[in-house]
């Protein structure tokens, strides 16, 4: 399956053992570089020259002119407009506490993924160059003495290599006494790499098909208006009711957005049926939007808040122009702390909505009040076949919330999953809630040029759920963030699970919700088979006629 | 007195630099903006919240206990009869001594020994766990060597080889009121007394900024209402106001 070792979970308690160090075991050249026609649409240098194979990448002859003070610029100009940059690379003691916290550094061993040693690749090189006790050890020779480096070609290499081995999942942060946030430091080493000619081009390719098209598959509106239509035909064959999945439709109430996933990936896209059925139940007045037809923010994975606010400006003027008065968001981890935490920092204010509710709202705040309320009606029976547990996503779980309460983004996802659902079992509790493993694929690396890194940083969630499919039988996993749910659909199989076995929240709304006027299976069976009849009957006849007619020519002809 | 007044102008610096270079970095924290919202969630939503929050952090060292027991223990250990031993040492400089103060001398000298044993503890994790020693510059052992010196010697002088003490306070006193006085010369007193000055210079330059910058933490010290209101600074704001997309694009004019 692989050309590297895939991790032995066992499942006895869910929670894998910390390993030893093995150094440089994830050594390497890092995911794609991005050309330089796709570092220009997002404002950065292009005058570097393409790496002819990835061993060159980082070789100074393929970076930008002047790289070295280019960085450092660079470094200087982020550290004096993020105050969490500048805290960070000076007070971390180097205590330790977040070693064996990063699923990245469990799954490979490679020192250099323990979050301290991750952030000391790019506080080395501070140290040498903005703080005194770096350039005078630095002078003296001696930079090691305090933690100091000089920056080097090998340096940018490992920038590249494990800055983006880190999903920015902010699981050290929750550990660290001083709150230090790893994924603040790797998103700024990748800004600064972005401007030395070393960009990523998942990320970069991605943001730029948004910005031409407006998702991140570049999706054009036609194909998007085809596929609605489609789902919409898939609900009306399931149920006989005529649920409406509506775009660019000037005047609704709701505008929706959601990652672009959900309008062809399994099991996203059963999710997003989930949310039009809610929205059809509870009579709301909804559209998504063609132009800003995606609910993820790639800027945010590489620390350019000037590139996040561009894309989130997007939804802006979407709801500008179709005047809508509330914006709602779907399934999607990142998506949702871009929009939660930031949006109306980077594209607000949002005085032109409705004010009676959170701008934006997320889906779930949606549906678990009315599920509670009871105006939904559900027939749990239909997840009989399941028995669930969730996987807390971590940028909902560390970077955002849902409701009115700290906390809440816990809380909600599993009320609703247990309102549709009979069987539910949690993960073990150093898994879940704010201590949740991240899927292993988020924060910009969810492509296939970085497939050992995914595997390996699954380990920890895949122990936490062989440990319940073991012993308390679970079947399925939900999930609330696009990511995640590729991420798990891709890697489960590498751990022995079938990928099937990851479901939307939405999705099991949608299997459990029963719509006014919902034909019942027997009826749907009876329609079918009428249908079926008509079909046959229709072409019986046809066929009748065809032999009738061909009869009648060969006669003809005979004649 | 040679030794008094060289100790003095050690004691002088060490002090001046420790203030200034401080300051000087707290300004360059609270100067520097948040431009987003980052608090690690679960994060309190009011202002009191926030305060709590801190105070958790601070005074009982919350995440860190969620993470490793047995460093939090070794570090609350430590930071702990530091400050008992900080506390009795006022009556170095004061006069009359206040009553806290009075009330801790007994405990300041059982701190003594736990502050040293804690430090040896955390010695004990960077030379034995491999992750541990990793991540440890040479630096990190020689700030844990100075201050289990600073630990021993002035154990030393409790227990082996005290010292003069109404000369030290003498001594120190003077030093607030700019009046030289002599210093005992005494090995293990100026062994002390240089290591507290050493200590104090690197305060500003070292990782010994975690004391201040913990407060300055977003992902600690933000609340949670990036929704209810919205949250710019000024270098975003300027992208709003001109209507640019790109920083570099903005007029710097004003
Ligand atoms: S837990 Fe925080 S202070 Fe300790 S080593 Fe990690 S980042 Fe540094
Ligand atoms: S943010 Fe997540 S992936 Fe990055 S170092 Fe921290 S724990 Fe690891
Ligand atoms: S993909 Fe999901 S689990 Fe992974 S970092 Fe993002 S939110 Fe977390």
């Amino acid at each position: 399956m692989a050309d590297y070792d895939i991790p032995k979970i066992t499942g006895e308690d869910g929670i894998v053992d910390i390993p030893n160090l093995q150094p440089d075991a994830m050594k390497g050249h890092g995911p794609w570089v991005s050309k330089p026609e796709f570092q220009e649409d997002m404002h950065f240098p292009t005058d570097f020259t393409m790496p002819e194979n990835v061993e060159n990448y980082g070789d100074a002859s393929t970076l930008v002119e002047n790289w070295k003070e280019r960085a450092l610029d660079k470094m200087g100009d982020l550290k004096s407009r993020y105050r969490s940059l500048q805290v960070f690379l000076d007070i971390c003691v180097k205590c330790g506490a977040c070693t064996d916290k990063c699923h990245y550094y469990i799954g490979t061993t490679d020192p250099k993924n323990m979050p301290v040693a991750r952030q000391d690749l790019l506080r080395k090189v501070y140290r040498r160059y903005f703080t005194f006790a770096g350039k005078f050890f630095g002078k003296m020779g001696m930079p090691g003495f305090v933690g100091a480096a000089e920056l080097t070609e090998d340096v940018v290499k490992d920038w590249y290599n494990y800055y983006h081995q880190c999903s920015q999942c902010r699981r050290c942060s929750v550990f660290c006494p001083y709150g230090i946030d790893t994924a603040e430091i790797s998103m700024a080493a990748r800004e600064i790499l972005d401007h030395i000619g070393m960009g990523q081009k998942y990320c970069t390719e991605i943001m730029g098909k948004l910005n031409k098209i407006g998702n991140n598959l570049g999706l054009p509106e036609a194909a998007l208006a085809d596929t609605l239509e489609g789902l919409e035909e898939d609900i009306f064959d399931d149920t006989g009711v005529d649920v409406k999945l509506p775009l660019d439709k000037k005047g609704s109430d709701i505008l929706l957005i959601t990652p672009s996933a959900d309008f062809f990936a399994e099991p996203h896209v059963d999710g997003l049926m989930g949310y039009a059925k809610v929205f059809h139940e509870l009579g709301l007045d909804w559209t998504l939007s063609s132009y800003a037809s995606e609910g993820a923010n790639f800027g945010m994975f590489i620390g350019s808040y000037e590139n996040m606010r561009r894309i989130s400006l997007r939804i802006r003027k979407a709801a500008q122009d179709l005047g809508v008065k509330r914006i709602v968001f779907g399934e999607c981890g990142h998506a949702w702390r871009v929009a939660y935490s930031f949006l109306n920092t980077l594209a607000g204010p949002f005085d032109f909505l409705d004010q009676n509710y959170p701008v934006p709202q997320h889906v779930l705040e949606i549906t678990e009040p009315a599920l509670a309320a009871g105006k939904l009606n559900i027939d749990k029976s239909q997840n009989d076949d399941k028995v669930l547990t969730f996987h807390d996503s971590c940028n909902i779980a560390r970077g955002s919330r849902m409701g009115d309460k700290p906390g809440g983004q816990f809380v909600l996802p599993r009320n609703v999953i247990k309102a549709v659902c009979n069987n539910y079992v949690d993960m073990p509790a150093d898994t879940i809630h704010d201590a949740t493993y991240c899927c292993g694929g988020g924060g910009g690396i969810l492509t296939d040029d970085l497939m050992e890194i995914r595997v390996k940083g699954a380990q920890p969630r895949m122990e936490a759920l062989k440990h319940v499919t073991d012993q308390h039988q679970v079947t399925h996993m939900a999930a609330i963030c696009a990511i995640c749910k590729s991420q798990f659909t891709k890697v489960v199989p590498y751990y022995g699970f079938t990928m099937d076995m990851i479901v939307s929240v939405h999705q099991l709304v949608s299997n459990a919700i029963v719509l006014k006027g919902q034909l019942t299976e027997e009826e749907i069976e009876a329609r079918d088979a009428e249908e079926e009849a008509e079909r046959i009957a229709a072409k019986e006849a046809r066929e009748k006629a065809a032999a009738e007619k061909a009869e009648k020519e060969s006669k003809d002809s005979a004649n | 007195m040679v030794i008094g007044v060289i100790y003095a102008v050690l004691f002088w610096t060490a002090t001046i630099v420790l203030v200034l270079g401080v300051a000087n970095k707290i300004r360059i924290y609270a100067k520097t903006p948040a431009p987003l919202k980052i608090p690690t969630t679960p994060a309190p939503v009011t202002q009191s919240g926030v305060f709590l929050r801190m105070f958790q952090e601070v005074f009982l060292f919350k995440s860190l206990f969620r993470a490793d027991k047995l460093l939090w223990i070794l570090g609350m250990l430590f930071h702990y009869t530091m400050l008992i031993i900080v506390l009795r040492h006022f009556r170095y400089v004061q006069d009359p001594v206040w009553g806290v103060i009075q009330f801790v001398q007994p405990f300041g000298i059982y701190a003594g020994f736990l502050f040293v044993i804690g430090l040896l503890g955390l010695m004990a994790r960077r030379v034995f766990i491999d992750r541990i020693r990793y991540i440890t510059s040479p630096s990190d052992i020689a700030m844990l060597l100075l201050l289990i010196l600073i630990g021993v010697s002035g154990l030393m002088m409790q227990f082996v080889s005290p010292t003069n003490i109404i000369m030290v306070k003498a001594f120190f006193r003077g030093l607030i009121a700019f009046d030289w006085q002599p210093l005992p010369a005494d090995v293990p007193l100026l062994i002390h007394l240089g290591l507290v000055a050493t200590l104090m210079l690197i305060f500003p330059i070292s990782k010994l900024l975690h004391a201040p910058g913990i407060f300055f933490s977003p992902t600690r010290n933000q609340i949670d209402n990036p929704r209810e209101k919205r949250h710019v600074s000024a270098w975003a704001a300027e992208l709003d106001k001109q209507g640019k997309t790109y920083l570099d694009e903005l007029d710097q004019g004003k």
